[in-house]
């Protein structure tokens, strides 16, 4: 490890166990960093498709996911460029909810988001089954705002936020991965921020 | 404001790159560079002249993250556009804004000297990159000009001025990035709060009119600035009719 002259950093005392490593807490900020314009998508004909090797590809719309088991997120998202943000509240669905109507084939091993804009990120299955990923709408208790991926979003907090896709439109289960937008732009297929997992490589 | 988050992802979301010719792009590891020389560009922004050790060809647009390690072993790590263009040198040149509350912006801005040695990982991003060989419409406020400044002296250096309009968009003359070199028929400069005396456009901000003196026939547009910034740069390109398709954007947030 190579030292930087006169850099001592801040704060390390008060530093969080909540922050994986190279992360800091960017306390009530939340940047808003997407690579295409805002889309403007009215919850009257928003849908959400699950489909690919799965036995009942199955679509709802924004009252009939709404109609499913509610489930909230509390905890910590991490961005790839370095903020964190903890103890958030999400509230939608849980993605294991949607799996069990859908019913993935036993060849199933990956999926891809979709989200209204192309924009695509791709997954190993067991990163957004039992408890790990969420189809979300609200966040701190109100509907999630547009910036932010509204009216919905995939959230899966345990790896870096560009998985997190906002916008999201369905999941497509694949027998193999498929380097999504992102990844195919130099990011990690997986994205664990515990190991670091950034770039293309790591 | 990061004063230059390259192309990041951040949560994000965008079109689907179509013209993907390249396996994915694969940042080399952490290597050293020597800070040849620190100038100023306005008074919050600086310019570092870094040697690398191990060069790697960047494409215009891309950023490097600089990392700082404390004795302890802690590490403070941010991204930066590269302003510089690709030029085949081992040298590069990253543009950072300070911000009050940034960790790794107020000591590269307050402590770093040349001769100093800083840890970068780059070049990094393959979506708010430009070329060099297809139309771009560039759109920047503030430190978002940096990522376009790179395009802009790409453009310059290869003889391809009639492929680029860039428009920027600053607070005052005071806040103009790289005021000395932007002028020039393919540049326009608009001021929102104060100009210089006698100039011809009236204070404000962005508006059709501006893009649609630059608008190439089948530009790809890339905007670059603060979410308000974008959202607002985005919107009037969407209504004076570009395809979203062709639009790429990257936000800068308060990253330090």
């Amino acid at each position: 490890m190579s030292f930087t002259r006169g850099f001592r950093g801040r704060g390390r005392a008060a530093r969080d166990a909540r922050l994986p490593p190279g992360q800091y807490d960017i306390g009530d900020g939340w940047p808003v960093l997407t690579a295409e314009p805002t889309p403007k998508l009215a919850t009257e004909s928003w849908t959400f498709t699950v489909e690919g090797l799965v036995e009942q590809p199955t679509t709802w719309t924004w009252d009939q996911i709404h109609a499913l088991a509610p489930s909230d997120y509390r905890g910590d998202i991490h961005c790839v460029t370095t903020w964190s943000k903890l103890d958030v509240t999400f509230g939608g669905v849980s993605v294991d909810t949607l799996l069990a109507a859908a019913r993935p084939l036993p060849s199933a091993t990956h999926v891809l988001a979709v989200c209204h804009t192309g924009y695509t990120t791709n997954l190993p299955l067991s990163d957004v089954a039992n408890g790990k990923a969420w189809v979300a709408w609200d966040y701190g208790g109100r509907p999630l705002p547009v910036e932010h991926g509204g009216p919905a979003r995939f959230l899966v907090p345990h790896l870096y936020f560009w998985k997190s896709a906002k916008w999201v439109v369905g999941l497509q289960l694949l027998d193999h991965d498929e380097p999504g937008f992102w990844e195919r732009n130099g990011y990690h297929d997986r994205g664990d921020p515990w190991l670091e997992q950034r770039y293309q490589g790591d | 404001m990061a004063t230059t988050i390259g192309a990041t992802p951040g949560s994000s979301s965008g079109t689907r790159v179509t013209d993907q010719s390249e396996m994915p792009l694969r940042p080399g590891g952490w290597q050293t560079a020597t800070v040849l020389e620190v100038r100023p560009e306005t008074a919050n922004a600086k310019t570092f002249r870094l040697a690398l050790g191990e060069p790697s060809r960047h494409l215009a647009g891309q950023h490097y993250v600089v990392r700082l390690t404390a004795p302890d072993g802690y590490t403070a790590s941010r991204s930066y556009s590269v302003a510089s263009p690709p030029d085949g040198s081992p040298v590069i040149e990253l543009t950072v804004e300070r911000l009050a509350d940034g960790e790794v912006s107020t000591f590269l801005h307050d402590v770093v000297v040349p001769g100093d040695v800083l840890e970068v990982r780059g070049p990094i991003g393959g979506w708010f990159v430009w070329r060099g060989d297809t139309p771009a419409l560039l759109i920047g406020g503030g430190s978002g000009v940096v990522p376009l400044t790179a395009m802009l002296r790409l453009a310059r250096r290869t003889g391809k001025c009639d492929l680029v309009r860039l428009v920027v968009s600053a607070r005052s003359p005071a806040e103009l990035y790289y005021a000395g070199e932007l002028p020039g028929s393919e540049t326009t400069v608009i001021y929102t709060r104060d100009a210089p005396a006698g100039w011809p456009r009236p204070l404000g901000r962005l508006t059709s009119d501006d893009l649609a003196g630059a608008f190439v026939s089948g530009a790809t547009a890339y905007v670059c600035g603060s979410a308000g910034f974008a959202d607002a740069a985005t919107g009037l390109l969407i209504s004076t009719g570009v395809p979203t398709s062709d639009i790429r954007v990257e936000r800068f947030g308060p990253t330090g």
